[in-house]
C-alpha cells in the first residue's frame, strides 16, 4: 500500500470534474419534477446532448458551440417528450423510457461519421493570480467554464425555486396542478418549458462526457449516469444544494476509489467498488430525515378538463 | 450524402430480409447476443465485424440477427429465449457473463446451436470458443516492460474472472523478464464497457506515475486519456483501435472471430455441427497483433515479433516455468508449461504481482 502515490490536489480536481455531468443532468431533473413531471427519458437526452455538442464541437471547432448545440438537441428531444406527455396526455413512465431508448438509437445514428475522431479541447477559465494559489489554485480556480456554469445553475435554480415569483409557480403547478389551473396559470406551458430545460441540461451534462471527460465520441457513452441523476434527485429530496453534494460525494467516491485500488489499499475491491452508491445514499437518506416529500403533483397526468 | 447512405443500405437489408432463399430451404438464422453497442471500437465491435464476415461469405444462405447492449444475467436470457423462439438456428452470446444464462437456455431449445464465448461450461447444443489472447498479452507485457520509464504500468481490469486474470499474469511475467523493477498497478473498473469510468481509472493510474496503461476493457476512452496526458503508452484491445496510432496506441491484440462463425454456421448447415471447445491463438489467426508503430525503438520492435512469431509455431509458450504463484509456493518448474485446464480456470496471480484479486 502507497498512499503517498495518491495525489489529493489532482483527486479532488478529478471529482469536481467527474461530478458534472451528473450534476448537470440531475439540476435539470429537479427542476422538471418540482413542475410535478417525471421524465424518465434523461439518459437518452444526455447521449443525446452527447453527439451533438461533440459533432458541433467537431464541426465549428468551437467547444462552446458544441455546448450550445448539447443543450438545443436535449430540449429539441425533451420537446418530444412535452408533446406526447402534455399534449397528448402520455403516460410519463413509459414515455420517459420511450425516449431513452429512442435517444440511444439516434445518438448511435447521428454518430456514424464521429468515432475515432479528436474533439477541439476546452482550455481552463484563466482567473489570473487566483489559480496561482497553493492548494487551491489547482483544486477550485483552474478548470473548464462548463464545470463553473454546472455550479452556477445549482445557486440559479435555488435562488430561483426559493425567492421568486416564477419559482413559486412552478412549485404550485408541481404540487397541485388543479390549484394552480385554477388560478390561472398555465400549467402545460409552465411545465413544457421546465422539462425543455432539464432536457437543455442533460444535453449539457452528456456533451460533458464526450467534450471533457473522456473525450471522445463513443455509442452509449454515458453508461448509465442518467439514471444515477435521476436517482439522485430523489435522494436528494428535490433540493438543488443537496443535489450538489450528492454528485459531489458520489463523483468524489468514485474517483478516489479508483485511486485507492491503484495505490493497493487493503481494502477488498467490491467494497470500493460499491462504496461511491452506498455513501451517497446514506448521506442522503440521513439528510433528508426530514421528511421532506415528494411534489404532490409528480407523475400524474393533467388535463385542464378534469 | 451520409443521409443518403445510410437511406440505401438501408434499402438494401430491408429487401434481403424478407422471404426464404430462392431456393425454398429456409435461412439458416444466426443470433449474436452483444454486451455493448457495436460502436465501442472494441470487443463488440470485432464480434460484429465476424457476423458481416458471416453474411459476407454466405449471403443468401444466411440470415444474422444481433442485439446490442445486453446486461449479463436475467436481462440476457430473455433475448436469447426471445432469439430462438424466432427462429434462429445458432446463436452466439459474446461474453462470459453470458455463461448461466446460455446454460440454462440451450436446456429449453435442444434443437438451437449455442456459441458461448470464453467460458467453461458446455452441453450437447452448447460450444465454448475463446481465443488465447494471453498470448498478445505476453507480447504487449514484453513492450511495457521495455518502454515504462517510471517502472509503473497501470492495468485496467474489468471483472476478476480467469480469462482478465490470465492478461495480467501474462503481461507482468514478460514485462518483469526483462525490467525486473516493474511494478503493476491494477484498477478493477467492474465494467465492460463504460467510456466515462475507464478514462477516470486510466487517469487516476497515470496521476499515480503509470506511463503505460493496458486496458482489458471494451472502449478507446483509456486511449483518449493516455492522449490527452501525453506521454503514456496504451495498447489496442480486442480491436485495433488504430485512430489511437502510432502514439499513444502502439500495437494491439485484434479478435479474429470471423473465420471461426464462418465455419460454425457452415457446420450448422451441412449438420455436422458438434458440442466443442475451441480455443485458438496466434497461430491459429484467432489472435492478431496490431502494427507496432514506430515509437517502439527497433529492437524492441523485432524482439516482440520474434516472441510473435515463437507463439505462433508453438515453440514458445507464454506460460512456460519456472514460474512461481504470488504466495511464493512453486506453480510451474523450469522449462515446464502450463496446462490449459489450469490456464482456463486460472485464479492466481504470479509472484510479483502485488494486491490480491477480488473474490
Amino acid at each position: 500500500m502507497d498512499l503517498s502515490a495518491i495525489n489529493p490536489i489532482l483527486l479532488i480536481a478529478a471529482l469536481m470534474s467527474a461530478a458534472t455531468p451528473i450534476l448537470l443532468a440531475a439540476t435539470g431533473e429537479l427542476v422538471v419534477e418540482r413542475a410535478g413531471v417525471l421524465n424518465l427519458g434523461v439518459e437518452g437526452m444526455m447521449i443525446v446532448g452527447a453527439i451533438c455538442g461533440f459533432a458541433i464541437a467537431v464541426e465549428t471547432n468551437s467547444p462552446l458551440a458544441g455546448f450550445v448545440a448539447a443543450a438545443a438537441g436535449g430540449a429539441a428531444l425533451s420537446l418530444l417528450f412535452a408533446l406526447l406527455t402534455q399534449v397528448a396526455l402520455a403516460n410519463q413512465v413509459a414515455s420517459g423510457l420511450a425516449l431513452t431508448l429512442f435517444g440511444l438509437g439516434l445518438s448511435a445514428l447521428l454518430g456514424q461519421g464521429y468515432v475515432g475522431v479528436k474533439p477541439p479541447r476546452m482550455g481552463d477559465v484563466n482567473l489570473g493570480p487566483l489559480a496561482e494559489i497553493p492548494v487551491l489554485g489547482p483544486i477550485i480556480f483552474s478548470h473548464d467554464p462548463i464545470l463553473y456554469i454546472g455550479i452556477l445553475f445549482v445557486a440559479g435554480v435555488w435562488a430561483t425555486l426559493k425567492f421568486t415569483r416564477v419559482g413559486l409557480v412552478l412549485r404550485a403547478v408541481g404540487e397541485n396542478h388543479d390549484a394552480a389551473h385554477a388560478l390561472g396559470y398555465k400549467v402545460v406551458r409552465i411545465r413544457t418549458l421546465a422539462i425543455m430545460f432539464g432536457g437543455a441540461l442533460a444535453g449539457m451534462g452528456g456533451a460533458y462526457i464526450s467534450l471533457i471527460r473522456v473525450p471522445q465520441w463513443t455509442e452509449g457513452m454515458t453508461a448509465g449516469v442518467g439514471w444515477i441523476a435521476l436517482a439522485l434527485v430523489v435522494f436528494a429530496s428535490w433540493k438543488p444544494w443537496r443535489v450538489l453534494l450528492g454528485a459531489y460525494l458520489f463523483g468524489g467516491i468514485a474517483q478516489l476509489q479508483l485511486n485507492l485500488q491503484g495505490a493497493g489499499v487493503a481494502i477488498p475491491v467490491e467494497y470500493l467498488a460499491m462504496s461511491p452508491y452506498i455513501i451517497t445514499i446514506i448521506v442522503l437518506v440521513i439528510l433528508s430525515a426530514d421528511k421532506s416529500a415528494a411534489p404532490g403533483s409528480l407523475g400524474r397526468t393533467f388535463h385542464a378538463s378534469s | 450524402m451520409k443521409l443518403t447512405t445510410f437511406l440505401t443500405s438501408a434499402a438494401v437489408a430491408l429487401g434481403l430480409a424478407t422471404g426464404v432463399a430462392a431456393d425454398g430451404h429456409e435461412k439458416t438464422k444466426v443470433g449474436f447476443v452483444y454486451v455493448g453497442p457495436i460502436g465501442d471500437g472494441g470487443w463488440t465491435y470485432e464480434h460484429n465485424k465476424g457476423r458481416l464476415m458471416v453474411e459476407e461469405q454466405l449471403g443468401d444462405a444466411v440470415e444474422t440477427v444481433y442485439v446490442e447492449n445486453v446486461a449479463e444475467g436475467p436481462d440476457s436470457e430473455r433475448v436469447m429465449t426471445q432469439m430462438a423462439l424466432d427462429g434462429a438456428d445458432l446463436i452466439f452470446t459474446t461474453s462470459f457473463g453470458y455463461m448461466d444464462a446460455t446454460i440454462n437456455i440451450a436446456k429449453k431449445f435442444p434443437d438451437v446451436k449455442f456459441e458461448h464465448a470464453t467460458g467453461y461450461k458446455r452441453a450437447d447444443n452448447v460450444s465454448t470458443y475463446s481465443a488465447r489472447f494471453y498470448e498478445g498479452r505476453a507480447i504487449q507485457g514484453h513492450i511495457a516492460g521495455k518502454m515504462t520509464k517510471s517502472n509503473i504500468v497501470g492495468y485496467i481490469a474489468s471483472y476478476p474472472i480467469p480469462e482478465v486474470i490470465r492478461g495480467i499474469n501474462a503481461a507482468y511475467i514478460h514485462a518483469a523478464k526483462v525490467n525486473p523493477d516493474v511494478e503493476f498497478k491494477i484498477i478493477w473498473a467492474y465494467t465492460w464497457f463504460d467510456p466515462a469510468k475507464e478514462a477516470d481509472a486510466a487517469r487516476a493510474l497515470i496521476e499515480q506515475g503509470a506511463d503505460v496503461v493496458l486496458q482489458h476493457t471494451d472502449s478507446t476512452a483509456p486511449q483518449a486519456a493516455a492522449q490527452e496526458a501525453g506521454d503514456v503508452v496504451t495498447f489496442g484491445q480486442a480491436s485495433d483501435m488504430a485512430q489511437y496510432a502510432p502514439f499513444p496506441r502502439v500495437s494491439s491484440i485484434i479478435d479474429e472471430w470471423g473465420p471461426y462463425y464462418v465455419a460454425r454456421t457452415k457446420a450448422v448447415m451441412d449438420g455436422t455441427w458438434e458440442s466443442t471447445d475451441t480455443w485458438d491463438g496466434i497461430g491459429a489467426g484467432m489472435v492478431g497483433i496490431g502494427e507496432i508503430s514506430d515509437a517502439v525503438p527497433a529492437d524492441v520492435k523485432e524482439e516482440a515479433l520474434a516472441m510473435k512469431a515463437a507463439i505462433a509455431d508453438g515453440s514458445y509458450h507464454p506460460f512456460t516455468g519456472p514460474i512461481k504463484k504470488q504466495d511464493g509456493s512453486d506453480w510451474l518448474a523450469e522449462g515446464e508449461v502450463a496446462d490449459d485446464a489450469t490456464l482456463a480456470g486460472m485464479n492466481f496471480y504470479v509472484e510479483g504481482l502485488t494486491g490480491e484479486i477480488p473474490q
